[in-house]
């Protein structure tokens, strides 16, 4: 395909630069010009229209030079020599106006919307609002607090039809579920007779949604959006490895019924999930505040808490002394982890087997959007160090049989691939380790439990099944004793050299 | 544009040097201010003036009379039904300086009001009095009217008032 031939255009007396048939709101959001809108979504695009702008909200209306009346920017290509203003007297009037209009039914209750501080209407109010409203009539009331599905809640009031939401689960999903009735002052978004808004993508029609009509369930009330820090992180969730945010609240403990994070929103990135992320993965960060490991613990032969240096210097002695030693270890390790893994496991203690497949502890449903079968981030990142997997039956006769002894296991819970027989397996062996974020059924069952923070905690990088690589960033201070995977496999390698006392003797 | 005025130095002449000058004017301000007031007393007493002199409040005996303005503790309106006013928009919390506003929201059984507060509690032990969470207030659901001053407590946890106590539903009452 060649290049697009590049025109140049006036944009409020500015001379701009942009691609052939581009839309003039595209261009000049590329040269730094906010024009607003709220229907224009570029991801929600048709065959017949890919590029998601219906041009039923008027509110990107400008002047065009030569034009009798103002032309909505989201359905106006830029041509060369065309002349656009977009805060001319003229254009300001017409946005003003259209907004008026949106908020003729609009109930304004902010005060217990959980959009507010995130909103269009609010954010577009300050920028253009009509202050003297010349609006008389009462507002029309409509249906509030609609249960829309098992994470939506609707509020057709607060709706400026901007169909936004309707074409989400036409044109991406494809399931139908949300439409418009009614006519005029009457028309509302409401669920199609027989459906409700269930989808594994439904989430993101909160985030396109540019008012309060759809809100998340999950999220309603918990905590005031002006109180969350925003972090860039990378989706743990499946291989795709979505562009997410984390919501966090630190400031306001009291807030969110004491967690730590509120909310995770897709970031946009056109390389990897472009706008959204699926359910799954928007509502799994409650394994980042539930069932947390934070004390270095010794479980058996005298239960006690460890320091990480009597951790190190036990652990060490005990697996360079293990006979027949079996990793299993998974896709939740970061490109650094797995750096740090395999010089300790494979070249230093000469693992018999090390197993990181997904087995149904980590499998689960995959699609043609976003989700993958394998529900962890970095499998990618153990094949590019080279490792090979053995499987689970090749461990469970190894174990049978006695030739594996000692079992290290990261972040993993055997007790959903083995069932019951888990316990019986484990009795066998004469090491156990556990490290991980959470509390499981195999942490429980180990000699040794190791705390490791959470993605959120750590900085990283995930692979994901492309090869593409992706950094996330520290949202939060690590629990308790926690330290990342990477800096427990480098203190084993420490103490097992015994570089430490060289070091101490030297 | 400011402009600058400069002011010489009181010389130190012997007049002021000595002190006792200085001591008998301050003196004579303080009896005359004794007399004056001695004597609008008395004239009041007998009857000839209407006007008493300056009186000392003998607070705590007498309760301390405030004025209209006076920013006293918090009070939390109710609705006309009786349902508390607020709806947890969390506006007073959020512009507080002293952080000392802590709200719970929750859903509210009527639809039309949708939110409401689960707990409302302000650490008076913190609040610095600035009326900024009355002025934040979109449902006006708090005054600063109580008109009470009298707010100490043995310990930092009796600061705390709940919403009960604010709303006027329960006293408050100090911990055992």
């Amino acid at each position: 395909m060649s290049e697009p031939k590049t025109v140049k255009f006036k944009l409020n007396g500015k001379d701009i630069e942009a691609k052939e048939g581009q839309l003039v709101i595209d261009a000049a959001k590329d040269a730094g010009v906010d024009i607003p809108h709220y229907c224009y979504h570029p991801g929600l695009g048709t065959p017949e229209n890919p590029k998601g702008n219906p041009g039923n909200c008027r509110l990107c209306i400008v002047e065009v030079a030569g034009a009798p009346k103002p032309q909505v920017s989201c359905r106006t290509q830029v041509k060369e020599g065309m002349v656009v203003a977009s805060d001319s007297p003229a254009a300001k009037r017409a946005q003003q106006s259209s907004l008026e209009l949106h908020l003729v039914n609009h109930p304004l209750d902010c005060p217990v919307c959980d959009q507010s501080g995130e909103c269009g209407l609010q954010n577009y109010y300050m920028e253009i609002g009509k202050y003297e409203s010349s609006v008389r009539e009462d507002k029309l009331h409509k249906n509030k607090r609609i249960v829309a599905g098992p994470h939506v809640m609707l509020d057709q009031e607060r709706c400026i039809l901007c169909t936004r939401c309707t074409r989400f689960v036409d044109n991406v999903t494809k399931t139908h579920e949300l439409g418009i009735f009614g006519r005029g002052h009457k028309e509302h978004i409401d669920l199609v007779p027989g459906k409700t808004l269930d989808n594994p993508y439904s989430g993101n029609v909160v985030d396109i949604c540019p008012v309060g009509a759809l809100t998340e369930r999950d999220f309603r009330y918990k905590v005031r959006v002006w109180y969350l820090d925003e972090t860039d992180s990378v989706c743990p969730g499946c291989s795709r490895g979505c562009s997410i945010s984390l919501h966090t609240n630190t400031k306001r403990p009291w807030h969110n019924d004491g967690k730590r994070v509120a909310r995770i929103k897709p970031r946009h990135n056109p390389e990897v999930n472009g706008w959204w992320i699926c359910d799954e993965g928007r509502y799994g960060y409650k394994s980042l505040d539930e069932d947390r490991l934070g004390r270095i613990m010794r479980l058996k032969d005298q239960r006690r808490e460890l320091s990480w240096t009597e951790a190190f210097e036990e652990v060490s002695s005990k697996l360079s002394s293990a006979k027949g030693l079996a990793v299993v270890a998974s896709g939740m390790l970061s490109n650094e982890d797995w750096a740090a893994f395999k010089p300790l496991f494979v070249d230093k203690l000469k693992a018999e087997q090390i197993i990181f497949t997904p087995e149904p502890d980590q499998l689960g449903e995959e699609d043609a959007l976003l989700r993958k079968r394998e529900k962890v981030p970095n499998l990618k990142g153990a094949e590019v160090q080279g490792l090979k997997s053995y499987s689970f039956p090749d461990l469970r006769t190894a174990i049978e049989k006695g030739e594996v002894k000692a079992l290290y296991v990261i972040e993993r819970d055997l007790t959903k691939i083995w069932g019951e027989k888990t316990e019986e397996l484990l009795a066998k062996l004469d090491l156990v380790v556990f490290q991980g974020p959470n509390k499981t059924a195999t942490g429980d069952l180990a000699h040794y439990r190791l705390p490791v923070t959470a993605y959120a905690e750590e900085e990283g990088h995930f692979t994901n099944f492309e090869g593409k690589v992706q950094a996330y960033k520290r949202a939060l201070e690590p629990l308790g004793q926690a330290k990342p995977d990477w800096a427990i496999f480098a203190g084993l390698s420490e103490h097992l050299a015994g570089e430490r006392q060289r070091e101490a003797v030297a | 544009m400011i402009s600058v005025t400069t002011v010489r130095r009181p010389a130190r002449t012997l007049f002021v040097q000595i002190y006792f000058v200085e001591i008998f004017k301050g003196l004579m301000i303080t009896f005359r201010h004794f007399f004056v007031n001695l004597a609008k007393h008395a004239l009041y007493a007998v009857g000839l003036s209407k006007e008493s002199g300056a009186v000392t409040i003998q607070f705590p005996d007498v309760p301390a009379m405030l004025g209209l303005r006076a920013r006293t503790r918090h009070r939390l309106l109710k609705r006309e039904d009786g349902t508390p006013r607020c709806t947890a928009c969390m506006c007073c919390e959020t512009i507080c300086p002293a952080k000392c506003i802590h709200i719970v929201a929750e859903d509210s059984p009527d639809v039309r009001v949708e939110k409401r507060a689960k707990s409302f509690d302000i650490d008076l032990g913190l609040c610095v009095f600035c009326g900024y969470c009355v002025e934040a207030c979109p449902v006006d659901a708090i005054h600063m009217d109580a008109n009470r001053v009298e707010l100490s407590a043995y310990s930092r946890k009796d600061m705390i008032w709940n919403m009960q106590e604010l709303l006027g539903d329960k006293k408050k009452e100090p911990s055992s």
